[in-house]
Formats: C-alpha cells, sequence, structure tokens
C-alpha cells in the first residue's frame, strides 16, 4: 500500500486538535498467502497468529468504521482472495459507500471471481508484482506466478477495472526497472507505483540483500524521468524513495491515529500494519471494543498521536510539523525508543546507523552482504525468527 | 445560446465524472467529496454542487441553467465554465458529445 498517496488528501481536517475521523481503513483480511516474498511486509511471527476474524467481524468493522466517516477501504493480506467470503466484504463495503481497493498478488483471481467482485462493487484494483522477468519474479516470490500475473492484469482490464500496478523495488530488481515499465504500459496499467522497500518485516531481516546502492537508485529514477516524460499521457509513475537515502523521515502514515486504521487479520486495531512491534500495552482488539472506542479513547492510538509525546531533537524542532518525527517502529528499531526521532533523520543521534547500513550498500555485490543468504517469508522461517525473538 | 465563455470548452456537450473518481457527498465531513484510489479530495461548496450535476445526461449549457435558477443567480457561465476547465485538467472529468441532438 502506498501511505503517501493520502497526502494529497485534502484532510485540512487535522490542522485543528480535534481528531478527525479514520478516513482510511484498511482491512488485512488474512496473513495466508500461496508466495514467499523476501520484502513482505506481514509480520515476521504471521504464522502464530490462526485465530481471524470471521464474516461477522469483518461486516461490523465495516459498519462501525463507516459509520465514523471512513471513505477508503482496503482489502489487503496475505492474499485477500484466500477469503471465500472476500465478495460479501466488498459488497457490504460498497453498499455503505466506500471506494472499495483491492490489494492482491493476482493468485486466485479467476475470471469468475473477477466478475463476482465487479458485481459486488469492486473500484479499484492494486496488483502486486515482484519483477518483469520470469527468472527474477520467480525467484523472488518463489513460486512461478509471472504468466499468472499477465493473465490476471488482462482479466482486470476486460472488467474495466481501474488498475494500478504496484512493484516493490530493491536491489535485485531495480537494474531492470525499464522492463517493469515497459510492461505495465503492456498491461495497460493506469499508474504503476515503484515502491522503494521499506525496512520492515521480511525486508528488515533482509535488509543487506535489499537496499540498492546509491549508483543503482540515480539511474533508476533517471530511467524513471524519461519514461515519464515519453509516457505522460499514458502511465502515471509514482516512485517511492527509499527513506534511509534522505536526511529528513517521511510523515509516518500521515500522522499517527490521524488517518489510517488497520485491522490485522485477528481483529487487532492498530494505527499502521507494522505497529504492533512497538512495545508497550496491546493494542485494543475490534472483539472487545467499538471502533469508535478504539479510535477516539484507546491508548494505543492516542499514544503518538499530534506532538506531546516528543523528545529532543524533535520536541524544539522547527520542522517537527513536516514530519512528526517521522516513524515509530523505525525509531523502535534502531534507536530503541519508540518515542525517539527517526533515525533517518540526520539531528538524530542514532543516524550513523543509518549512514552506516547505507554505507555497506555500496559495496560490490558479493561483499554487500555479511549476514545469513536471503530468507523467504514462510511458515517455517516465521517459527524460527519467532523463538529467536525476532520482533520486526 | 451557445456561445461560450472559453475559446476551448463546447458548452453542448455532457459532462461526466471521470473513471476512477467516484462523487458522493460525506454527511461525517458536511461536504462532496471525490474518492479516487488511495485518497481523497474535499471538494468546496461550489465545485460540489457542479460536480453533482455533471450526471453523463445534462450538458454544460443545463448546469449552468440548472444552477442559475437553483441559486437566483444571474451569468454563472464564466465561474462555472472555468470551473469545468479545471476539473478537465485534474482528470476529474470527461466530456463527450450529445449522442442524440435535441
Ligand atoms: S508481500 Fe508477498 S508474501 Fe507477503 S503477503 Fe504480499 S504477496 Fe504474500
Ligand atoms: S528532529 Fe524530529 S521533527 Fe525535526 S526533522 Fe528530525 S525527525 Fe523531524
Amino acid at each position: 500500500m502506498n501511505t503517501n498517496a493520502i497526502t494529497s488528501t485534502s484532510g485540512e481536517s487535522q490542522k485543528t486538535d480535534k481528531v478527525g475521523p479514520p478516513l482510511w481503513l484498511l482491512c488485512e483480511l488474512t496473513y495466508r498467502c500461496p508466495l514467499h516474498c523476501v520484502f513482505c511486509y506481514n509480520p515476521v511471527n504471521f504464522d502464530s497468529v490462526n485465530n481471524e476474524l470471521d464474516t461477522d467481524g469483518w461486516l461490523r468493522v465495516l459498519n462501525e468504521s463507516r459509520a465514523l466517516g471512513s471513505v477508503q477501504c482496503g482489502f489487503s493480506g496475505g492474499e485477500p482472495l484466500l477469503r471465500d467470503d472476500l465478495e460479501v466484504l466488498v459488497a457490504e463495503a460498497h453498499k455503505l459507500g466506500f471506494y472499495t481497493n483491492l490489494l492482491t498478488s493476482g493468485v486466485g483471481l479467476t475470471e469468475s471471481r473477477m466478475s463476482k467482485l465487479k458485481q459486488a462493487g469492486l473500484d479499484h484494483v492494486q496488483l502486486s508484482f515482484q519483477d518483469s522477468t520470469k527468472e527474477l519474479n520467480d525467484f523472488l516470490s518463489h513460486t512461478k506466478t509471472f504468466d499468472l500475473k499477465h493473465k490476471v492484469a488482462k482479466i482486470i482490464a476486460d472488467h474495466e477495472i481501474p488498475m494500478v500496478l504496484n512493484c516493490v523495488i530493491h536491489r535485485l530488481n531495480i537494474d531492470y526497472i525499464e522492463n517493469i515499465i515497459e510492461m505495465a504500459i503492456e498491461l495497460g496499467a493506469e499508474a504503476l507505483e515503484l515502491a522503494n522497500t521499506q525496512f520492515y518485516s521480511w525486508a528488515k531481516v533482509n535488509q543487506e540483500h535489499l537496499l540498492p546502492s546509491r549508483d543503482q537508485l540515480e539511474r533508476a529514477e533517471r530511467i524513471t524521468n524519461e519514461y515519464r516524460e515519453k509516457y505522460a499521457d499514458k502511465l502515471r509513475i509514482i516512485f517511492v524513495v527509499p527513506d534511509y537515502y534522505e536526511t529528513r523521515p517521511k510523515k509516518c502514515m500521515n500522522g499517527w491515529g490521524n488517518v489510517f486504521l488497520t485491522i490485522s487479520p485477528d481483529g487487532t486495531a492498530l494505527p499502521c500494519h507494522t505497529a504492533a512491534m512497538l512495545p508497550g500495552a496491546d493494542f485494543p482488539s475490534v472483539a472487545e471494543h467499538s471502533i469508535e472506542e478504539i479510535w477516539y479513547n484507546s491508548e494505543g492510538f492516542n499514544r503518538f498521536r499530534g506532538d506531546s509525546w516528543m523528545k529532543e531533537p524533535c520536541r524544539s524542532c522547527p520542522e517537527k510539523e513536516n514530519d512528526l518525527g517521522g516513524c515509530r517502529c523505525q525509531a523502535y528499531m534502531m534507536a530503541g525508543d519508540p518515542a525517539a526521532a527517526d533515525p533517518v533523520c540526520d539531528k538524530s543521534s542514532d543516524h550513523h546507523k543509518v549512514q552506516a547500513v547505507v554505507t555497506k550498500a555500496q559495496l560490490p555485490n558479493g561483499q554487500h552482504v555479511s549476514e545469513h543468504p536471503l530468507i523467504f517469508r514462510d511458515a517455517k522461517s516465521s517459527k524460527k525468527l519467532e523463538k529467536e525473538n525476532v520482533v520486526f | 445560446m451557445n456561445q461560450s465563455a472559453s475559446a476551448d470548452i463546447d458548452t453542448s456537450k455532457i459532462a461526466s465524472i471521470a473513471k476512477p473518481y467516484k462523487l458522493q457527498f460525506e454527511d461525517a465531513q458536511d461536504s462532496w467529496v471525490l474518492l479516487y484510489p488511495e485518497g481523497m479530495v474535499k471538494l468546496n461548496g461550489p465545485a460540489g454542487e457542479i460536480l453533482k450535476r455533471c450526471d453523463g445526461v445534462k450538458n454544460i449549457l443545463a448546469i449552468i441553467d440548472e444552477l442559475e435558477s437553483a441559486f437566483d443567480q444571474k451569468d454563472l457561465q464564466k465561474d462555472v465554465v472555468g470551473f469545468i476547465e479545471i476539473a478537465l485538467e485534474k482528470q476529474w472529468i470527461d466530456l463527450t458529445s450529445a449522442t442524440s441532438t435535441s
């Protein structure tokens, strides 16, 4: 999911101290997935979550969020198509007046499911591609899916559902960026999101393998810009820069508890899909609380709202409105304190840790990795990482 | 009657909300909004009044007429056409020719 895109929301609502509604509802229907992406954004311990919300539970989430003022609804996973009540949920969301988005790898999107989803009122599909070249794609997703995605893209186009292609970019595929763009054009996508890997969860585990060098990045940006000019009226290309190469952090989730509400498969409500890693009290569950209580009154959602939780250097920083101190998870992972400045910021006393990672990424292939080989997202690795207490 | 305020906009054309946008009124925000994949544009009063009439049936002239009588004002042509230009540029709407001339 492109968390930057919501910035284009004209959400002046948050200028005041009043907390606005959760405009964006993300329903992570399941962590089950037929793929094994090395950059998977599900928690590394996903395998221990096996009590998924049932259909009624999700219907209640949809109704309560919509009543609070949510307008966008994303169905993601894992692979949301593995839920056979997906059509029921999309239909309800549509009936309630949500703009409905399906975030899928495409596995399981048959002709008949697509037409049922279309009937249910699906507004938009984000189809994720691991890469445009077959070999690399199969390698990175660990299953033979590339041909299938071609087929799926055609099914989506035939049903005239607007589609954005999403491709996670990293050291192993960034040099093929022109192939990826060409493919998006060939598949008739309206938009292509080239999302540089964000280092959480499985991507964090595999960070050394995945962070591109500065040269790679510059080349990719240059080529992207050339294509942007050449195909200006055909394809909109969104290039999400990797924050490790910046000196100011991103305004993560556009502010904690500001517009985003994520419900994870077991019904835990989160301000962002990686927030469960943070220390402190557990986040509230929709099984026990109403969405209204959760959004406005829970400790979890109020923990980093606004800026009164900030420490130095953020507290007295003249730029704090721009980024609200960056990402809480990144602060926790790298500075050991979720209320610290995001170490991407060069005012952070832990910025050198980001720099060390970036420096290492400039080494030639073969020398840039000193830890383990690539770890694929699967149940076995999940169990192992959980045993080792990896929290990402 | 068919003069247009702008050289580019033909007011006999029919306006409709373009894909992938969806227009709806939001009680929680007390305004019309345009929804699109992963985003939202909150519209001000006049923009909402114009866009909600871009229903794929009325042509621009009819929209102007309707607004002038609804708000009991004259000479809205320039404002409406000005906004239509912006909406076109942002690709919020499509303009098509009437299928049957009436
Ligand atoms: S990132 Fe890959 S493995 Fe993870 S949920 Fe998405 S498709 Fe499945
Ligand atoms: S010090 Fe904190 S608030 Fe200031 S720019 Fe850095 S992260 Fe943002």
